[in-house]
Order: structure tokens, then sequence, then C-alpha cells
């Protein structure tokens, strides 16, 4: 058991250092979260320049315009983006890591030719219409029907929790093309442009007050034939394909911020006066950040074990459930932590002291109540973790 | 980077589990029970190489690493193996015999003042007691010390002696050595927490895979299940963190070995605390009797968290980290 870096490691990691060290600066601050095209264009031109600098895709096949980094190098590189406080991968999300590397694996020749290179350099934006409002955790019920007519589908239905809908130019969309068949057999995937007609949007802001996400309404909606991805009704193995590109090296860069942030909360302890004394004073606190700061360490070696499984076996274990399962309920009691740590000046989401960052603290702490529900909530998660890996006996369904 | 065990220690790992479960599996509890601490189970120990595994070759040791010291505690934590298992494995290099198992050596944590009461695991089967301080070692003759062995441990496989006085003992190691003791001390006990919330998540996940109401498997209904998941979480955590701090011993360069230490002994105690209990939980009124495997591993966690550092003191020296 090694945790050192290898020499190429090393050396991609002090490569990586000197260009974000130039260009993160260069690259400016985020544009405020309401202004829809200054937040793509500083998404999408950051994507833009990983890609002329060859590290768009870090992880993608070098065929696809990928880097096709070793896992560790794929490490290193989100240590790295951490480290400089990068931009986050923002907009570009679901095409980087859902909807291109659902393409690459599944997609034919066309889908990958039209699709990929523009992903990488930030020309499109995708979004995600897999839930619907009565199909969550039990995501295979969904009902959004597709049709087939000649070279199209026609299709009706209602998406939800579809995130950066508004600024998308493809979807992409589950649908269900046999109503007849076992609900996880009538699935299709498909690539839907956001410009076809009977497509409407209706932002639901969310308890930040924004309109991350949207609902996306269907109503006889003519897509291209051309456009289903692998056959049709295979739509949920497929989507169970995407996950697996979910190898966990993507949480390396969240772990490095928790830290620096429990670093930055002990600081910020410092200034504070509490009871009469610094809030670093009080024991239990200091406690409390040291426990949680424990609990990140863990998941930081787990997550490295899990990688290093992964490079030797070629097969992603099956702890991804567990990982985001602890790491996200870990992420949420961290934050909750520095939102009580600002005690008053954490009752506004703007800055009212010097040193005193109710804004981003705050309004990360609401954030982070979205991570044990989405991409399957912590309870789907336990039920994953008991029936596959502890098998335990399936509840009646 | 490579975070995954070697043939080696796959192998050390395989040969010392199928060791522990044949002389201490929970069918010879109630015989070890009568009398926890033998020579002879002592002896075999030493042969196992449980003390000898870090010294030098010329020491009659393997030169193997704290990673692999790690594994061989979390497998004898796996099986509550009795004895002063840490103390004889640390005092391998610094008091002569205790590698082979001839010299049974325990000890007392004294490197920070507090209103404990002078308690010696095993105090009575020791030859030599250390008394750790933080600038030093003090070694301590067993045929000196005057106490009275506790009629009713908490723990039933570790007797304690209450000693009403500690001589002064004669300086055998100064405060590296004295450092060095707390550091992998706090990690072995990490490692047998480890092997204690793997097994009582073991346990418990058999029970519920077995145990029928309401004409099923308990193990079926969800309330069991996210017990179980949180344990699988725990253990998993507990483990990589007790194997990156082992990894960190062996080569500080990869991190800072203070953090790594004390956080495997954080998520350690809790992984090991929280398993326990849920294991009394889930074997239900079973798990309330004294027959049955999972009060033995919660007794024994508490002898652990005890030592060498408790969950909150190890809490704080990781904010220390944090604040430095």
């Amino acid at each position: 058991m090694d945790l050192r870096y290898s020499e190429a490691d090393e050396k991609f990691r002090r490569e990586l250092r000197d260009w974000f060290a130039e260009e993160v600066p260069k690259h400016g601050d985020p544009p405020g979260r309401e202004d829809w095209a200054a937040r793509r264009e500083y998404d999408t031109g950051w994507q833009r320049k990983l890609f002329d600098a060859g590290y768009a895709g870090v992880n993608w096949p070098k065929e696809y315009g990928g880097r096709g980094a070793t896992l560790t190098e794929e490490l290193v590189y989100y240590e790295e983006m951490a480290r400089a406080r990068a931009p986050y991968i923002g907009m570009n999300f679901v095409g980087i890591r859902h909807g291109g590397p659902t393409v690459i694996a599944e997609g034919d020749e066309r889908q990958k030719t039209t699709h990929l290179p523009r992903i990488l350099r930030g020309e499109e934006v995708w979004c995600q219409g897999f839930s619907e409002p009565n199909s969550g955790s039990d995501l295979a019920s969904l009902s959004t029907t597709a049709v087939r007519d000649g070279d199209h589908y026609v299709v009706n239905g209602h998406k939800i929790w579809t995130s950066f809908a508004h600024a998308a130019e493809y979807c992409e969309l589950l649908v269900r093309t046999n109503p007849d068949a076992p609900k996880h057999r009538g699935i299709s995937w498909m690539i839907m442009p956001m410009d076809l007609d009977g497509i409407e949007i209706r932002p639901l802001p969310t308890l930040l007050g924004e309109i991350d996400f949207s609902e996306v309404f269907l109503q006889d909606v003519w897509i291209p034939a051309e456009n289903l991805v692998g056959a049709e009704n295979d739509g949920w193995r497929i989507t169970n394909v995407t996950l697996r590109f979910e190898r966990g090296s993507a949480w390396a860069a969240d772990i490095i911020e928790l830290q620096s942030f429990l670093e930055e909360l002990a600081r910020l302890a410092k200034r504070i006066t509490r009871d009469d004394a610094a809030a670093w004073d009080d024991r239990a606190l200091r406690q409390e950040i040291g426990h949680l700061s424990a609990e990140v360490e863990s998941l930081w070696a787990w997550i490295k074990f899990s990688i290093s499984e992964t490079a030797k076996t070629g097969i992603p274990g099956l702890d991804g459930s567990a990982i985001k399962l602890g790491f996200t309920e870990l992420n949420q009691r961290i934050y909750e932590t520095g939102t009580r740590l600002l005690g008053r000046a954490g009752l506004v989401r703007e800055d009212v002291g010097p040193d005193l960052p109710s804004e981003r603290i705050v309004d990360k702490f609401l954030n982070t109540l979205s991570l044990t529900i989405a991409a399957g909530s912590s309870q789907i998660q336990r039920n994953i973790i008991s029936e596959r890996i502890l098998k335990l006996p399936k509840e009646p369904r | 980077m490579d975070f995954q065990p070697n043939e080696d220690q796959l192998a050390l790992q395989e040969g010392l589990r199928s060791f522990v479960e044949g002389r201490y599996g929970f069918d010879r509890v109630p015989e070890i029970e009568k009398q926890p601490f033998t020579r002879e189970a002592w002896s075999e120990l030493a042969e196992m190489g449980v003390f000898a595994l870090r010294l030098p070759e010329a020491e009659g040791g393997v030169e193997l690493g704290m990673v692999e010291a790690a594994i061989a505690f979390q497998e004898l934590g796996r099986r509550l193996v009795p004895g002063p298992l840490i103390w004889s494995h640390l005092a391998a290099s610094l008091v002569a015999g205790s590698a082979t198992g001839e010299t049974v050596v325990g000890g007392l944590d004294l490197t920070h003042p507090s209103s404990d009461p002078l308690l010696v695991e095993y105090g009575a089967d020791l030859d030599v007691l250390l008394l750790l301080r933080s600038d030093g070692i003090d070694r301590v003759e067993a045929t000196s010390l005057e106490g009275r062995p506790v009629g009713i441990p908490l723990d039933p496989l570790t007797p304690m002696l209450h000693v009403s006085e500690l001589p002064k003992g004669e300086r055998i190691a100064g405060a590296d050595d004295a450092e060095r003791f707390a550091v992998e001390g706090a990690l072995l006990a990490a490692a047998q927490m480890l092997g204690i919330a793997e097994l009582t998540l073991d346990y418990a996940t058999e029970y519920a895979r077995t145990r029928e109401q309401f004409d099923r498997p308990i193990g079926s209904f969800q309330a069991i299940k996210h017990l179980l998941a949180d344990c699988y979480v725990k253990a998993s955590q507990a483990r990589y963190a007790v194997y990156a701090a082992g990894a960190t011993l062996d080569d500080p360069t990869v991190g800072d070995v203070v953090r790594a230490v004390s956080s495997a002994k954080v998520v350690a105690g809790e992984a090991a605390m929280h398993n326990a209990r849920k294991c009394v939980q889930i074997y239900g009124g079973m798990g309330y009797t004294w027959e049955l495997p999972p009060h033995y591993y919660l007794k024994r966690t508490f002898v652990l968290e005890n030592a060498f550092g408790t969950i909150p003191t190890h809490a704080e020296r990781v904010a220390a980290r944090l604040a430095a």
C-alpha cells in the first residue's frame, strides 16, 4: 500500500500547476448567479481554454478528443484544480460527465462526431431529462412517452429537476418506448435538441431562490429517430453504463475543497468572539471541527483505495454508492457547522462584516442540501449498499 | 500510487486471519474467558511474528512497516485476541525478550495529566510495565507493583490490576521514543478497532439475513438495512484511514503523520463504537445475553477507545493541525 505518486504523475502535476497558476487569475471571477448569458460564457470559455491546453475531458479516450489520462493522473488533475481554485465544470457538467461518456460508450459514429468535439470545446451545453414529478427514486417508472412516427419519435411528457435547461442546446432524455414491457425494459435514451417545437421550460426556483433547474414540458415534440442512442428499449442499461464513468475520482476536488474549508473555519473561529472569548477557545467546537476533518481524511483515503482498485482490475468496484453516501452526508454536516459558527452573521446571505464570508458559507450550506437527494438519495444508496454489497434480501417491491 | 495491499500484505493478512480464527474463534471464548492470558498463547503470538514484525532481521525481525503492523492488529482486533499486544509490540526494540514473548510487557500511558485511576491491563500477567511519559519512557519491574486485581473488569477478556502507587521506574528511552510510542500505539489501537468494526458488521449482517420475524428475514426491512449500510460506510472509512496512516508513517513525505494517525484513531474509534452498538441492537434480545458475541466487542471497544488517546483527544490534535 503506497500513497506515493509516480514521477510521471508528479511531472503532470507540475505542468498543471504552472498552467493553472497562469490561467486561473486571467479567467477572472465568476459572474452573478442570475446572469445566465455571462455564466454560460464564463463556464464554456473556461472549457475552451482547457481544450486548447489539452486538459479537456481528462478521462475521455484520446480518439474522442480527451486526454486519456490514467486514473492517478485524473486524481492529480482534480487535486490541482481544487488547489488552484480553478473554475468549476459548471454548465458543462451534464455533457462532460454524463451525456458525452454515454455517447462514447453507446452512440453511433455520427452521434460521436457531431457531439463529442463540440462538448469538449464548450460549444455545446447539455441538460438532463431523466426525473419526472412521479418518478424520482423510482426512476424506471417514468411515463414520458415516445411513439415512433416515420423517421421521428413523437414525445409527450413532463420532466423535472432539469439543470441549465434554458441554457442547453441538447438534452439527454429518457422516454418510454414500450408501455407494455416491464418497466426497466421499455425505456429508451435519446438526444433531444432543445430548440424543437413543443418544448416549454418553466424555471423552478430552488430553496436558494435560484433558477438553476426547471420543469420541462414536452408536447408533441418530434425528435429525429437518428437521435436514439443505442437500441430502442435498451435505455435503462445505457443509463447504468453512464454511471460507470463516475469513478469516484471526481470527488477528489471536493475533498480537497472541504479540507481547505475546515482550515478556513479554524481561522474564522479564531477571529470570531463568542461568549466573551474567541470561538476557537471552545473545546467542543475544536473537537467537532477536528472530528469532521478526520472523516474527510478517511474519505480521501477511501477514494484513493477505490481508484487504485479500479486501476488494477479495470472494473470500478461497488463502493461508489457508499462513498457517495459518506461524502454527501459529511459535506452537509461540515457546511452546517460553518453556518452555525457564523451565528447571527449566518442569518444573512450577503457579507455584513469584514472577514465574515456569510454569503459563501450560507449559500454553500443550502446547496449541500441537494447532495443527499440528487443522483440517488441517501436512502436509495443505503438500499443499494445493503442489497448489492451486504447481500441482504431484497424488500418486497 | 498504488493504494492496494500487495501480495505479501495479503498473504500476511490471510495467514494471521486463519491462525486467529482457529485459536480465538468465538467457540473458544468461553474457555479463553476463564484465563484470558496464558504464556503458551503468548509464545504462539510471538512465533507468528506479532511482536517482532518490524524489527530488523539482525534482531530476529522481518523488517516490515506500519502498514503490515496495522494489518496484523486489524486481524487481532477482529477476534479479540487478549494480552498487552500493543505494548509488547512497541517494546520489541526496547525491552529484551519482548519480541520473543519471553518478557511480557505492558504499559500505562501517562503522557497527559488526568485523574484516571491507575488501572493496568493484564497487570498481574506482566514481567515489565512501561510508563509512557511525554519526556520519556520508564521501566518498572512488575514484581515491584503493588495492586489489587479488579474483580469485574468491563471487558471479560481484559483483566485489570488496580495499582495503588507507581514505582518511579528506570528511564530507558527519551522523548523521541515516547512520541513514537504514542503515535504508533494510537494507530495500532485504531487498527484493532477497525477489526472490531468489520467483524461486528459481519456478525450483524449474517444475523439479519437469517433471523426471521413477520415471516421474513429482518434484513429485508429497510429499518435494519439502513443501519447496516451505515455500519458498512463506517467500517470502510476506518479501514482506509488506518491503512493511510500506516502508509504515512512508513513514508512521511506523503502526508502529515500526526494528522493521519489521529484521524485514524477518531474514525476507527467511531466506527467500532457505532458498529458494536448496532450489532447488539440488531441481535435484539440475544444481543443482551452473555453467550453471544456482540457484548464482548462493545466492551473491548471501550478498552481500545481509552488506549493512546480518546476520540476527543485526537479530534483536538487534528484541529490543532488545521489551525496551524
